[in-house]
């Protein structure tokens, strides 16, 4: 069973028609990576996932968006309640100015966890899964400002973690990061598929083919070719995604 | 043209200027052999230090170029494809100076005529630079019907390879006085059936780095 899929997803900013009939499926506990150009529709994808472009004048959506084999963009669909289920880190690690631990306890509070024991754990435990409690454990109440940009960052998917989603959304989680903070959050996504499904844009080619199983090549809105990973990277079936992944394009 | 192109590019060009200079090795070892030229055979000895000194040169700028480039698909194919070839060409380059060093270090001035011919070892040769020549050919045109060509070229060696004990046998039988040059072409036949299996290899990797197909151990040589 598909964890994710859309069938002929359309979006439309106004009159620009910025994602063309994007069907594809992501299976449970993958990795799949969402790769092209700047402009090509792979973040708007990403945030349709999560309800994110609801937020954005003039959007329309047509096509089917499913979770869990449910159409997210029904009437009768919660977008608090996906949004638990759906998880989101993005490009830069934005912290809230609150402690350590009060930042990755802030979405079990405001959807009103009231049991201090069972938040200290969840907290605990999220911080653990974000492989950050080892350069955090004496510190839970300093501000999360004190912290590195790396650190930061799995701080913030420790966040998204702490509500329990199924699905956790990237948009280059890494890319404001250095190398070693970039290698962290890459085994970090590894050690996560096992219970999460992930969805990654990178601009990173070396980042798509490291940590993702499937790779989805989009080009000025609509999906080129999508596949395993090891398939794209070695032998992608189509010239377009073999110019772009060889750095040919255009 | 991007900085990894002009790498692979000039990658290619090493290549091929090792290939040539071992498909010269090969010939001027067959002109040693059937004019027993020992000026030759020295001759074969000293440029295998060159064709060594392209393997370390290629070897080393495919480390390279994966290192520092992340060279994917059909460049990683290429990278591979060369690294592989390279080490053929190697082994080659090692055939033609043992059948130079079996003619450098003979203290006879001449080999009969007869046993060459009953070993077919002028055809058997040249044969062996066809292939050689063709895979070259394949690879620079990126012909990947031609790289297949190559592995029917490899039946008459092995033919006359399978076929070597009896027609040594029978000549060491017929000319006992020369059982020490008889055993020499039997090793020789040998090198040169082993030439042609690695050329069939080039012609694998040929494909591979065309088609994205293996068809190493597959018993099919066909597209």
């Amino acid at each position: 069973m598909a964890k994710i899929e859309t069938i002929d997803a359309n979006l439309y900013y106004g009159d620009f028609h910025a994602l063309k009939n994007i069907s594809m499926k992501m299976e449970l506990n993958t990795v799949t990576a969402l790769i092209g150009p700047s402009g090509c529709g792979k973040s708007t994808y990403l945030r349709l996932f999560n309800r994110m472009n609801d937020l954005i004048d003039n959007v329309r959506i047509t096509g089917q968006i499913l979770v869990d084999d449910e159409d997210i963009y029904s009437k009768n669909i919660n977008v608090d309640e996906l949004r638990i289920k759906v998880g989101m880190v993005f490009q830069k690690p934005n912290p809230f100015p609150k402690s350590i631990f009060e930042n990755v306890a802030y979405g079990l509070r405001v959807n009103g966890e009231k049991n201090k024991s069972f938040i200290e754990d969840t907290v605990v435990h999220s911080i653990k899964q974000a492989a950050l409690w080892d350069e955090v454990s004496d510190k839970l109440n300093k501000s999360a400002f004190e912290l590195s940009g790396g650190q930061q960052q799995r701080l913030c998917i420790a966040r998204a973690l702490a509500i329990s989603p199924s699905v956790i959304l990237m948009d280059e989680p890494a890319s404001a990061l250095d190398p070693l903070s970039t290698a962290k959050i890459e085994e970090l996504i590894h050690e996560l598929k096992k219970e999460y499904t992930i969805v990654i844009v990178t601009h990173n080619m070396q980042q798509a083919s490291r940590v993702s199983d499937y790779t989805a090549f989009f080009y000025l809105g609509e999906l080129v070719e999508y596949g395993q990973t090891v398939e794209i990277f070695t032998k992608p079936k189509l010239k377009h995604t073999e110019n772009y992944i060889t750095g040919r394009f255009g | 043209m991007t900085h990894l192109d002009t790498e692979l590019a000039k990658l290619k060009q090493q290549l091929f200027e090792m290939w040539l200079l071992v498909i010269s090795q090969v010939e001027t070892s067959r002109e040693a052999l059937l004019n027993f030229d020992k000026g030759a055979a020295s001759e074969v000895a000293f440029r295998e230090k060159m064709v060594d000194t392209y393997e370390l040169k290629i070897d080393r700028d495919c480390e390279n170029i994966i290192a520092l480039y992340n060279p994917v698909a059909p460049d990683l194919r290429l990278t591979l494809a060369v690294l592989k070839i390279n080490a053929d060409l190697e082994r080659i380059g090692d055939f033609a100076r043992g059948i130079a060093r079996f003619i450098k270090k003979s203290p006879k001035k001449s080999i009969n005529p007869e046993l060459l011919r009953v070993c077919q070892i002028d055809e058997l040769i040249k044969n062996a630079v066809d292939m050689l020549t063709d895979a070259k050919t394949a690879f620079e045109n990126e012909n990947s019907r031609m790289a297949l060509s190559i592995f029917s070229q490899d039946d008459f060696l092995d033919d006359v390879h399978k076929n070597s004990n009896k027609i040594i046998a029978d000549y060491i039988r017929k000319h006992p006085d020369e059982i020490d040059e008889a055993l020499h072409l039997h090793s020789i036949i040998r090198k040169v059936e082993r030439i042609g299996d690695h050329c069939s290899n080039i012609a694998e990797e040929i494909i591979f780095f065309l088609e994205a197909k293996v068809l190493k151990h597959s018993g099919k040589k066909k597209l």
